[in-house]
């Protein structure tokens, strides 16, 4: 190996320092301003995104009372309620926010190895939110083809925003790809090649892992996307029939010829089910690392974590199909796509026990973050749960567009991880700003959020198994429903709008702590992981003032018998204190 | 961390390689990002490549005969294929002399690795030139448009300048590419940073990419 390591030339380099408040605050290449940069805009995003999802709520709670909500406004907002949430927030935040906060710091780099280019994939995602924002203001409005975009009716008059919105949508897709191949890149290159001295593969923090594992699938499941949205640009654009078949609509032919509708499905859900777990792998480690911290005791099964998140990731490629089981494909299709959905339980089960396990005769501390993660086994189990019914061919096709899918995908892929975005914030807020949150403020959040969810969430079962069809703007005179299924209905929209109000507590905190907030502890949980060892809070440019870390044990020495606390930081030489258990190897 | 352990062997001794501390692989970071990013432009291609095989399978229409239609004649009969081949070997020939920049890049001699590079640029811009008179072609004489053509499904013409013309975007970004990389060889820029010319290989791996990628095109497009 004729390469020498970064860790291993750090004094020789020369490190700037950015001088100027732009190059400092604004056109930083610092990963911690980026990230900071990245979450501020995914949840600004975020906010508008759940703004829309209210608007939602109260057309199907209380149907024809509000004059501002139309039918093709109603579709708009589904489409970028979802659009939003999915990519703009989750994969935005755990991505281009923690991963570039937490990679170099549980890693112990310096930063990024290319920070220029992890600057540029800030501005371009940047870029990518104002076309996708622009949408909503051009003529026709924003585009109402539900979040997957199928066409043939994406693109055919009739859906709202078929001139202007559909273009801009599609454009800021491929944008926002441009952005997260920067990004993405970065992260990968700078798990695989800049850690530490010391820090092996297998004493990296299961955050570190569950956010490099969804990064390689972003990198290659977002292809797929771009790839689609080519060939709809075009489709929309230059009349090409690369999904488009000989259609007309009232009357009018659209002049396409011959193509494949199911193709995009197939380039989509390619894509998308990789999607699913690029934003729930992030979310795996990251409440692995918030479940031991505040249980004082070392994750279960580690090495199984790390191999199960790695089985997740592989599967997570070829079940694409069990999307598409109502789209008529072949028989033998859905058999082969069930059996791999149904297999993707093992290792996510395996994560389960681990984390359940990790809790079991713990010192367990219910601080905010930790009730937070504890919550996310509640709701991920539901959402898991109920995957295992829509994964089965059979049971999926009556429930199939239903609202229990939609109560099954909130579950796992929107409030399992959400849950773990507060927990993140929460837990690693006294380091990235330097300041203690309210913890009263916090816990109250916390209840009213996690138990709000459920009570919007489980009627939706319900309503599922009653058969009330999902993106319907008003259900109209269908006798199979009961009235009750009304009733729920608008139970549930006093719950979304209740808990889309609680959040304003999240909000109220943050400008609490950054104004009043009492001076946070450098590591105020008595955490093991690197970040939290920084010579000072926040970690300044560089992160580590002269000298770099060393890693001398695996990131799970809690509670370890014989040495006075009840922790051990990784960077803490194994000649001072007593390793665990090290299934680092140490070499 | 130095006591003589004995390392294990085998596959056991293989994972803890990659598992070490530092770094995975002992390279650049530069060429690590690169055959990522390779990595993932294979899936874009595919995608591409698959998508192409999808619709030509569904569409109804016939499917115009490639060795028909990329036909050229020089005053007598018409020779199928015969631009696409030319095409193919100055490509091909291409990698070839990147492969010699490569070479000379690490022996440090600045000027042949200076003209090999030129040499590889030019060599793709007649390549992408070629592709210009080809698709120049097919637009005025064949009457070849992305949404129809004369010949047969509307497929064929979408799909070929859709991916020739991703292609070619490219070559053409390598071109850019390695005239950056030749202009700072010539002018000593890596020779003031410690003379590492690992940014030429790692030029070079992009190059043989885009190479590569244009015999599936070859294979999938217009052999088939």
């Amino acid at each position: 190996m004729g390469y020498v390591a970064i860790a291993d030339r750090d004094h020789e380099i020369e490190h700037h320092d950015p001088q100027t408040f732009i190059t400092k605050y604004v056109w930083s290449q610092d990963h911690k301003v980026i990230a900071i940069q990245y979450a501020g805009t995914a949840i600004f995003v975020g906010v508008i995104a759940l703004i829309l999802s209210a608007m939602m709520r109260l057309q199907l709670g209380f149907p024809d009372q509000f004059s501002f909500i139309n039918p093709e406004n109603y579709y708009q907002f589904i489409t970028m309620h979802g659009m939003i949430m999915v990519i703009y927030l989750l994969t935005a935040l755990f991505l281009g926010g923690f991963g570039n906060y937490l990679i170099p710091l549980m890693c112990g780099s310096r930063d990024m190895v290319f920070p220029y280019m992890n600057m540029l994939s800030y501005w371009v995602y940047l870029l990518s939110v104002i076309i996708l924002l622009i949408s909503f203001f051009v003529p026709g409005g924003s585009t109402g083809a539900g979040w997957t975009l199928y066409p043939p009716q994406a693109i055919m008059p009739g859906t709202p925003g078929v001139d202007w919105g559909i273009i801009l949508m599609l454009a800021s897709l491929a944008v926002f790809i441009v952005a997260f191949t920067m990004g993405g890149l970065n992260y990968v290159t700078t798990v695989l090649q800049a850690r530490c001295r010391g820090m092996t593969l297998m004493r990296m923090p299961l955050s570190v892992w569950g956010i490099f594992m969804a990064t390689i699938l972003g990198l290659l499941a977002f292809p797929a996307l771009l790839v689609s949205a080519i060939m709809m640009l075009l489709d929309k654009t230059i009349m090409t029939s690369f999904f488009m078949p000989a259609i007309s609509s009232m009357g009018v032919d659209s002049g396409h010829t011959g193509g494949s509708p199911i193709l995009f499905q197939h380039l989509f859900w390619f894509f998308g089910h990789p999607e699913v777990y690029i934003v729930a792998l992030p979310a795996f480690g990251i409440v692995s690392d918030l479940l031991s911290t505040h249980a004082r005791k070392n994750i279960f099964g580690y090495r199984m974590m790390v191999w199960a998140l790695i089985a997740i990731g592989g599967l997570s490629f070829i079940v694409w199909a069990h999307h598409m089981y109502v789209s008529g494909m072949n028989p033998y299709f859905g058999f082969f796509f069930a059996t791999t959905t149904l297999i993707i339980a093992v290792p996510t089960a395996i994560k389960v026990y681990n984390w359940v396990l990790t809790l079991w005769e713990g010192n367990i501390h219910l601080r905010v973050p930790m009730l937070f993660a504890i919550a996310f086994i509640f709701t991920f189990i539901h959402g898991g749960l109920t995957g295992l019914f829509l994964g089965n061919v059979t049971i999926d096709l009556p429930l199939s567009d239903t609202y229990f899918v939609v109560a099954h995908f909130h579950m796992v892929m929107g409030v399992s991880p959400i849950l773990v975005v507060f927990g993140a914030i929460y837990h690693w807020w006294p380091k990235i700003t330097g300041k203690m949150y309210n913890e009263t403020l916090g816990k109250w959040h916390f209840w009213m959020t996690f138990l709000g969810t459920y009570s919007i969430y489980l009627p939706m079962h319900y309503l599922g198994f009653a058969g009330v069809p999902r993106r319907y703007f008003a259900m109209g005179n269908t006798e199979f429903m009961p009235e009750s299924a009304q009733d729920l209905n608008a139970w549930i929209t006093m719950s979304a709008l209740f808990v889309a109000a609680t959040q304003v507590l999240f909000f109220i905190n943050v400008i609490w702590s950054l104004t009043r907030g009492p001076k946070a502890d450098p590591n105020p949980w008595d955490a093991t992981t690197l970040e939290w060892q920084t010579p000072d809070t926040p970690p300044k440019h560089g992160n580590w003032g002269h000298d770099l870390p060393e890693c001398h044990r695996w990131a799970y020495d809690y509670s370890v018998p014989g040495y006075e606390d009840d922790f051990i930081p990784q960077n803490v030489a194994a000649d001072v204190a007593p390793a665990g258990r090290d299934h680092g190897g140490a070499h | 961390m130095s006591e003589a352990v004995l390392e294990p062997t085998g596959t056991q001794g293989v994972v803890n390689d990659f598992a070490r501390d530092k770094q995975v692989f002992g390279v650049p970071w530069g060429k690590a990002m690169m055959w990522i990013f390779l990595l993932s432009d294979t899936f874009i291609f595919s995608c591409f490549l698959v998508g192409y095989m999808s619709v030509r399978l569904a569409t109804t229409d016939p499917w115009p005969i490639p060795s028909e239609v990329f036909a050229l004649s020089f005053g007598g009969e018409p020779i199928p294929l015969i631009l696409i081949a030319i095409m193919t070997f100055i490509l091909i020939t291409s990698s070839g002399t990147m492969a010699m920049a490569v070479n000379m890049g690490y022996r440090k001699d600045r000027k042949k690795t200076f003209w090999l590079m030129v040499a590889t640029a030019l060599l793709g811009a007649s390549f992408v030139g070629m592709q210009a008179f080809e698709w120049t072609k097919l637009i005025v004489e064949e009457g070849v448009r992305p949404w129809g053509n004369p010949m047969g499904a509307a497929q064929f013409g979408s799909s070929f300048f859709m991916i020739t013309g991703f292609h070619g975007m490219h070559v053409s970004a390598g071109v850019i590419y390695l005239l950056i990389v030749a202009n700072r060889v010539r002018n000593g820029f890596y020779e003031r940073r410690g003379g590492n010319y690992e940014i030429v290989e790692i030029a070079g791996l992009y190059w043989h990419f885009v190479d590569l990628v244009w015999v599936f095109i070859f294979a999938f497009f217009y052999l088939w």
